[in-house]
């Protein structure tokens, strides 16, 4: 007798959890034929909410973690995707990928979270400074995370743009709410089971389904929100985001492109998403003695 | 002889007598300021389309001190003309080492007339004369030479990629600090090889004007840099010019948020430095005096017109008495009056408006029923002067202790642990500075890290420096002003 296949029930990411929509709602976007893909999370105004106060919690221990730590785990990342590697070709595929493009996005986006993992301890040295202030001062500048960024990741591919928007954004200390592709949401949600199994503290990365149109607002209104990135390809989305900002002086992000080619990574976007804090300290200044003797 | 003996003999000393200080009023006699200043567009200064012009005034004294063009819509439309002009013609094709030396030449005609410009500054804005004087003229030469030295090391300045200019740089300032917010704004502008539009605000138009003629004296190109004179609404043209690149604003996070909106979807980039409320937290191991003279510093420089100025003081409760006393005493000490005057700790409040700004927030305290201390100095019958105000007993959720009131205005607060200090510093839609006071090293760093700001004195306050990148957190704005970081707020970096 043939056996009845498990079917997947995709819900949302929030705090580490997996909760349905608190709406209720769903929706059903269709492969290329024309065929129900997956009865996909309608995501609510309110499950974003919840998604900013879980990534609110978590900034005090992601950012806290030591840059080694955060190395870590997103090496630790790659190597649940890598381990996944044939659900998220099959998922693709799926989507309408053929079989060849489906591997080779699922092995870019694997290496590029080997690269985004070694950039953790390493773009504060690149990117800081000792600042040779003409006073008896101590003087330097570092970056620090800019706290809760919304994440509107690229419409046009299910996996590679969401780990390239994610990634530099945690690589860096920051926690974020995302917003899947809304016709190709399944990896997105897939990709939430690999961080669920890679030590990422809970709340760092919270994913949410739906549709752009219905949470744009969402994103650059919530008062608790420190910037947005936007990648979804929409500029009647992007100019909302931009002119919405204003609340609370949310710094925006618009990446035009969809992060498909090996060269679409590099430490800046790890920097967009940081402070540059300025610490001053006096040097005493007693004596005569040099450092020449 | 005994120790009491000692005193008597030495009675001269009475502390409690009339020690005062002679006047030491700055000359002004070489400062010839003209009767009125016109538009500085395309090499030449120019009348105002409008034919309009509006009067500056002494703050110290409500003298009119000059007349200056009030730039309208087509006036700014003219400069920005002139200065795209100017950028594709002449200074995107100059070669970097030349466009350094021109920005060289400015910062030596600047340190040349330096005299002249704090006594200038001194007389339109109000502030003293030492701090004119030793602070803002020579860091507004300094910034001008730092900037020069970058002209032709941009590649330097962000690894593995290529850099370019933006192309025409409008730029708004704020009336705290007129001659310096200028040279942050041209400085940089000019080195990453953009040309600019500034307006300076309207109750301290004078050093850029005079800036504007050091500038046409250095043989800058024309149209490089054009300096227009003007209210809100000249500000807003610039901001609203379609041919403009970069938008480069200081001033209040209410008029930042305005211009955030504005740009939105023109792909002008954009940074804006706003306002603050910033925290000076001092710990019961901090130097006492020391920190009593930085809070002082902190709160009191420039009449408190200081965008990063430690407006909220957190006292640790065990040495709450102790400091708050101190301050008391030191209060009393402090010379408001004659900006001019080279023993005058507090000058003239900027402006009648801000007075009544000050006022207001002053009424609120005192309705709010915080405890207010008022200096007993003396002040001028005329001018706008306020004496020194400390608040204690405020609570987190006061309006004085969450808005920001831009005057000499402190409000005490208390702690007893780390982190409720922290929670309470950070309890602010603002993040633009921060000090802490303690001897204790670790502490130091504990604080410094934890604190939502973008500049962090430790047993300091109120240091600024080219190199030194300033810039805020949250609402106070983003993007960095000096050192290598402000130049990114100029440059095109490829991606």
């Amino acid at each position: 007798m043939e056996r009845l296949e498990i079917l997947k029930t995709y819900k949302i990411f929030i705090g580490g959890q997996f909760p349905r929509t608190e709406s209720g709602r769903y929706y059903t976007p269709l492969d290329k034929k024309g065929q129900p893909l997956a009865n996909m999370c309608l995501s609510s105004r309110k499950d974003f909410r919840n998604a900013v106060v879980a990534a609110r919690k978590a900034v005090g221990s992601w950012s806290e973690k030591t840059a080694f730590n955060r190395g870590q785990i997103l090496y630790r990342i790659a190597e649940m995707l890598e381990g996944r590697k044939a659900q998220f070709v099959e998922e693709l595929v799926k989507q309408g990928s053929t079989e060849a493009k489906a591997k080779q996005e699922v092995e870019v986006a694997i290496d590029r979270c080997v690269y985004y993992a070694g950039w953790c301890d390493k773009y504060q040295q690149v990117f800081s400074s000792v600042n040779p202030v003409a006073s008896s001062h101590f003087n330097f500048s570092a970056l620090e995370p800019m706290g809760v960024v919304g994440i509107i990741a690229p419409q046009a591919n299910g996996l590679i743009g969401l780990v390239s928007t994610i990634l530099p954004v945690i690589a860096g200390g920051n926690t974020c709410i995302v917003l899947a592709s809304e016709n190709l949401p399944l990896c997105a949600i897939t990709f939430a089971e690999v961080l669920a199994t890679s030590d990422l503290t809970g709340g760092v990365v919270n994913i949410l389904t739906g549709t752009e149109k219905e949470l744009v607002e969402q994103f650059h209104s919530h008062m608790d929100v420190n910037a947005v990135v936007y990648a979804g390809g929409n500029k009647e989305h992007a100019l909302a985001i931009e002119s919405g900002a204003d609340c609370n002086v949310k710094r925006v992000f618009v990446y035009e492109h969809d992060f498909t080619k090996a060269t679409d990574e590099n430490p800046y976007y790890i920097t967009d998403l940081q402070e540059l804090k300025t610490t001053w300290h006096p040097i005493e200044n007693v004596g005569g003695a040099t450092s020449t003797y | 002889m005994t120790k009491k003996d000692k005193h008597k003999e030495k009675a001269t000393f009475d502390f409690n007598g009339g020690w005062d200080y002679s006047p030491s009023p700055e000359s002004t006699s070489h400062v010839k300021l003209k009767e009125r200043y016109d538009l500085y567009i395309d090499g030449k200064f120019v009348a105002p389309n409008s034919g309009k012009y509006f009067q500056t005034t002494n703050p110290a004294t409500e003298k009119v001190l000059a007349e200056v063009a009030q730039a309208d819509e087509s006036d700014v439309d003219k400069a920005v003309k002139a200065a795209r002009k100017a950028y594709e013609n002449v200074w995107s094709k100059l070669s970097a080492k030349e466009r350094g030396k021109y920005i060289y030449r400015i910062a030596r005609l600047m340190q040349e007339k330096a005299r002249e410009l704090a006594v200038v500054e001194t007389l339109d804005a109000g502030k003293t004369i030492r701090e004119s004087r030793d602070v803002d003229v020579p860091l507004a030469c300094n910034h001008f030479f730092y900037y020069a030295g970058w002209a032709d090391k941009l590649e330097y300045a962000f690894p593995n990629r290529t850099v370019s200019s933006l192309g025409v740089a409008g730029q708004i300032i704020p009336w705290n600090f007129p001659l310096l917010m200028a040279a942050w704004k041209i400085a940089p502008a000019l080195a990453a090889g953009n040309t600019v539009v500034l307006k300076p605000a309207e109750t301290t138009p004078l050093t850029a004007m005079l800036l504007a003629e050091i500038i046409h004296e250095s043989g800058l190109p024309a149209g490089v840099v054009n300096i227009l004179t003007g209210y809100g609404d000249t500000g807003a043209a610039i901001v609203n010019h379609p041919d403009i690149n970069k938008i480069a604003f200081t001033g209040s996070t209410n008029v930042g948020k305005i211009i955030q909106k504005a740009v939105a979807g023109t792909g002008k980039k954009l940074t804006l430095e706003l306002g603050g409320k910033s925290a000076n937290i001092v710990f019961e191991d901090a130097p006492i005096d020391q920190a009593v003279e930085g809070i002082v510093n902190g709160i009191f420089f420039n009449q408190g017109h200081v965008c990063c100025a430690g407006s909220r003081l957190f006292v640790q409760e065990s040495v709450a008495e102790e400091v708050i006393q101190k301050l008391k005493d030191r209060l009393d000490t402090l010379y408001v009056g004659d900006p001019l005057d080279k023993n005058t700790d507090i000058g003239a409040i900027n402006s009648k408006e801000q007075l009544e700004t000050i006022r207001k927030y002053i009424k609120i305290g005192k309705d709010e029923g915080a405890n207010m201390y008022e200096s007993s100095c003396e002040i001028p019958k005329k001018g706008y002067f306020v004496r020194p105000i400390l608040f204690t007993d405020v609570a987190q959720s006061s309006r004085i202790a969450q808005e920001e009131i831009f005057g000499p205005v402190l409000t005490i607060q208390t702690f007893r642990t780390i982190d409720e200090v922290i929670q309470k510093a950070n309890n602010s839609p603002y993040g633009l500075a921060a000090g802490v006071w303690t001897d204790k090293g670790s502490r130091i760093f504990n604080m410094t890290s934890k604190l939502r700001a973008g500049v962090i004195w430790a047993n300091t306050y109120n240091k600024f420096d080219p190199t030194s990148p300033f810039g805020g957190y949250k609402e106070s704005g983003f993007g960095r002003e000096g050192g290598l970081q402000g130049l990114g707020a100029y440059l095109k970096i490829e991606r």
